[in-house]
């Protein structure tokens, strides 16, 4: 009987069990910010503990940052001294800081798996729930709270519960149209926002092999809204090519080494799952949420939920109706956008961008519609502005920003406004998330959102295309 | 490392803030919860009530947080329902940073009690005499040194000694270094750096 590749790692990584009965696990790589952090250091400055392993870790700013003018200091006095408090704190602790001025900086799971620091058969943490975006690489990666920063800061261990292994094997061709971000929506609209509790997603199956770094990165990124804490996918030769040159992965011979290990690291054949689950990529259509978490998505061609359904939890469907100022059972397409927003860590990627100028190009956005483009990372930025993307969307009237978390979340300038509804190719759609308490977001892939943006409403990219 | 993290006994001088249901309100008040540092927070400690404030001053005389008698005790005596209110962990933190180091008591509010437990940070009842009998001899005498032992339950001071009681679960964490996962995952760093030096890529393949 074999093992699975959490299993391996976890082995591996596995210091003792605890007097608590969890496992004391090694972390491989802890990716560190500005805004789960600072408590963290401020004890471990008071008990007099250093960072255990200031090579394993590295920090950037992504949360706070504004995205349109990064001029020292920000006019938001506590965003801050959220960026000072790192500052400093990488410094007095010895760790590697990429910030504003530095051309590493971008969204923390933007900038692991760019600079090579993400790697297969690692265990890696970061005080973000998006941490599951790494998975992509074949790591066993998961989001912590502060106080396990601070764990894993002085330690670089965790105290943690094992975790139980889903395979969702994704089989045949995704018709075109349609992306690994409607393959991550159909999994959690299938499977529920808890689904996955207890559970890491070892995604698989021919769909899945086929598909490039970027579009498993989106597919992980999204585990945790499903409620899986960590997502992988086996490394293969495309995690591989992906690794080889990066300026932290191994090089030379030690590269060859690493890719026979890397292999090793793989799920056995014959390793044994808690669950299985199928889904075939040709059934798939562009989703869209219309409602208040990730599951509550439907198909770009179908209709929000009525609240007859059987089996459906019609106060919960209520709820989420009304704020999002829908009529049971209307068709989703059509409905008006006032903010389109490709960005994120979930879709924030070179080809991500590429994608949506593709759609883009030729056409205008929608007078109404506020368009924003914010690449994950200063590499992603400046390898758009190369091949001329950032030209292609501010002739369609986007604007073209700096590196960040942007409008996926509202700790920074970017936010809705009132009860605004954004198209957004980010990964959470809960009330208020997007800044302002009443906005409203609809998660879809970056290719509708810039659907959505020329036609100023919910609008199926197949069509534009046509 | 946990070693270090062993709270068996604290030692020093006390400190009487009397008064029943001080609240976390008054220890730190809510304007300060919004930094990203507990750092400095000690500075902002009954903040509201003491020097700088002459109405505050006035109204309460000298504060014992500002009583030069006072400085450098380790030793918090309070009465009852010490440090209820609002569950802001900045409470103890800023008890601690100031120097604390245990607080006797008639009785605390839960969440405190619990917050101030995963700092290491302890805190033991004593009888409402003998919280007074302490009170009164550290008003007199600021330099009396004051002996917590949380192994034995008592309180000893020069010629006087009570019993004080914490609760099991919480004494086995304190005088065992276990009150935080962090100090848990310290003990035994050795074998932290045994399973770190095998993994291929800590070794650089
Ligand atoms: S882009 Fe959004 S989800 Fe991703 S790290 Fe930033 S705030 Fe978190």
């Amino acid at each position: 009987m074999g093992n699975t590749l959490l299993q391996k790692v976890w082995e591996l990584h596995t210091v003792r069990t605890l007097p608590t009965g969890q496992t004391q696990l090694f972390i491989g790589f802890h990716l560190i910010h500005e805004v789960t952090t600072p408590q963290a250091f401020d004890t471990l400055r008071m008990r007099g503990w250093k960072v255990a392993r200031p090579d394993r870790t590295f920090a950037t700013a992504d949360h706070i940052v504004p995205t349109r003018a990064r001029t020292r200091p920000f006019l938001d006095v506590m965003a801050e001294d959220m960026l000072s408090a790192l500052e400093r704190n990488c410094r007095d602790f010895g760790v590697r800081f990429a910030g504003l001025d530095d051309d590493r900086q971008g969204i923390v799971h933007v900038i692991g798996p760019e600079l090579g620091l993400t790697q297969p058969g690692m265990t890696i943490a970061c005080g973000d729930s998006h941490t599951s975006t790494h998975g992509a690489f074949g790591a066993v990666a998961f989001g912590i709270g502060t106080s396990q920063v601070r764990d894993v800061l002085a330690s670089q261990c965790l105290a943690i519960e094992p975790l139980k292994v889903r395979r969702i094997r994704v089989t045949g061709q995704l018709p075109p149209g349609v992306y690994a971000k409607d393959v991550a929506l159909t999994i959690i609209q299938r499977l529920g926002v808890s689904g996955g509790v207890g559970f890491a997603y070892e995604y698989a199956g021919d769909a899945i092999e086929r598909m490039t770094m970027d579009e498993r990165m989106t597919i992980c990124n999204m585990s945790i809204e499903g409620g899986a804490r960590a997502g992988y996918v086996n490394p293969d030769q495309t995690t591989f090519d992906y690794l080889e040159g990066r300026p932290f992965a191994p090089s030379g011979e030690a590269f060859d080494r690493a890719v026979a290990w890397w292999k090793s690291m793989a799920s056995d054949r014959d390793a044994v799952y808690d669950d299985d689950v199928a889904i075939k990529a040709d059934e798939l259509r562009p989703v869209v949420t219309w409602g208040v978490n990730p599951g509550q998505s439907v198909g770009v061609d179908g209709r929000v939920p009525s609240g007859r359904e059987p089996g459906i939890d019609k106060a919960a469907v209520a709820d989420a109706l009304s704020y999002m100022g829908l009529e049971p059972g209307q068709p989703i397409a059509g409905m008006k956008v006032d903010v389109a927003f490709i960005g994120s860590c979930t879709n924030s990627r070179l080809s991500d961008l590429r994608e949506a100028a593709r759609i883009v190009k030729g056409h205008h956005i929608a007078p109404h519609v506020k368009g924003l483009v914010v690449p994950g990372s200063v590499a992603v930025s400046k390898a758009a502005e190369r091949e001329g993307l950032d030209q292609i969307f501010r002739a369609a009237g986007f604007e073209w920003r700096g590196a960040g978390c942007s409008m996926c979340l509202g700790m920074n300038p970017d936010r809705l406004e009132g009860d605004q509804v954004c198209a957004s190719s980010s990964n959470r759609n809960f009330k208020g998330r997007q800044g302002s308490p009443t906005g409203r977001t609809l998660l879809m892939s970056p290719a509708m959102v810039a659907a959505a943006a020329i036609a100023g409403a919910v609008t199926d990219v197949r069509e534009i295309e046509r | 490392m946990a070693e270090a993290l062993r709270i068996t006994r604290v030692e020093g001088r006390g400190l009487p803030m009397r008064g029943d249901d001080i609240d976390t309100d008054r220890i730190i008040p809510a304007r300060f919860l919004r930094s990203v540092t507990f750092d400095g927070l000690e500075k902002y400690l009954f903040v509201d009530e003491r020097a700088g404030s002459p109405a505050a001053v006035r109204a309460h005389g000298v504060h014992p947080f500002d009583d030069p008698h006072f400085q450098g005790a380790s030793v918090l005596l309070v009465n009852s329902n010490f440090g209820c209110g609002s569950s802001r962990e900045h409470a103890p933190q800023a008890l601690q940073r100031w120097g604390i180091r245990a607080v006797v008591g008639e009785s605390f509010s839960e969440i405190f009690f619990g917050n101030a437990a995963m700092i290491g940070l302890p805190c033991v009842k004593a009888a409402a005499d003998d919280v007074r009998t302490l009170m009164d001899q550290v008003e007199r005498t600021p330099q009396t040194a004051i002996h917590v032992d949380l192994t034995g339950n008592t309180v000893e001071t020069e010629g006087f000694s009570c019993v004080v009681t914490l609760p099991s679960r919480v004494r086995e964490a304190l005088v065992t270094g276990a009150w935080d996962t962090t100090g848990l995952l310290l003990d035994r760093y050795g074998e932290v750096d045994k399973t770190a030096a095998a993994l291929p890529y800590i070794r650089g393949f």
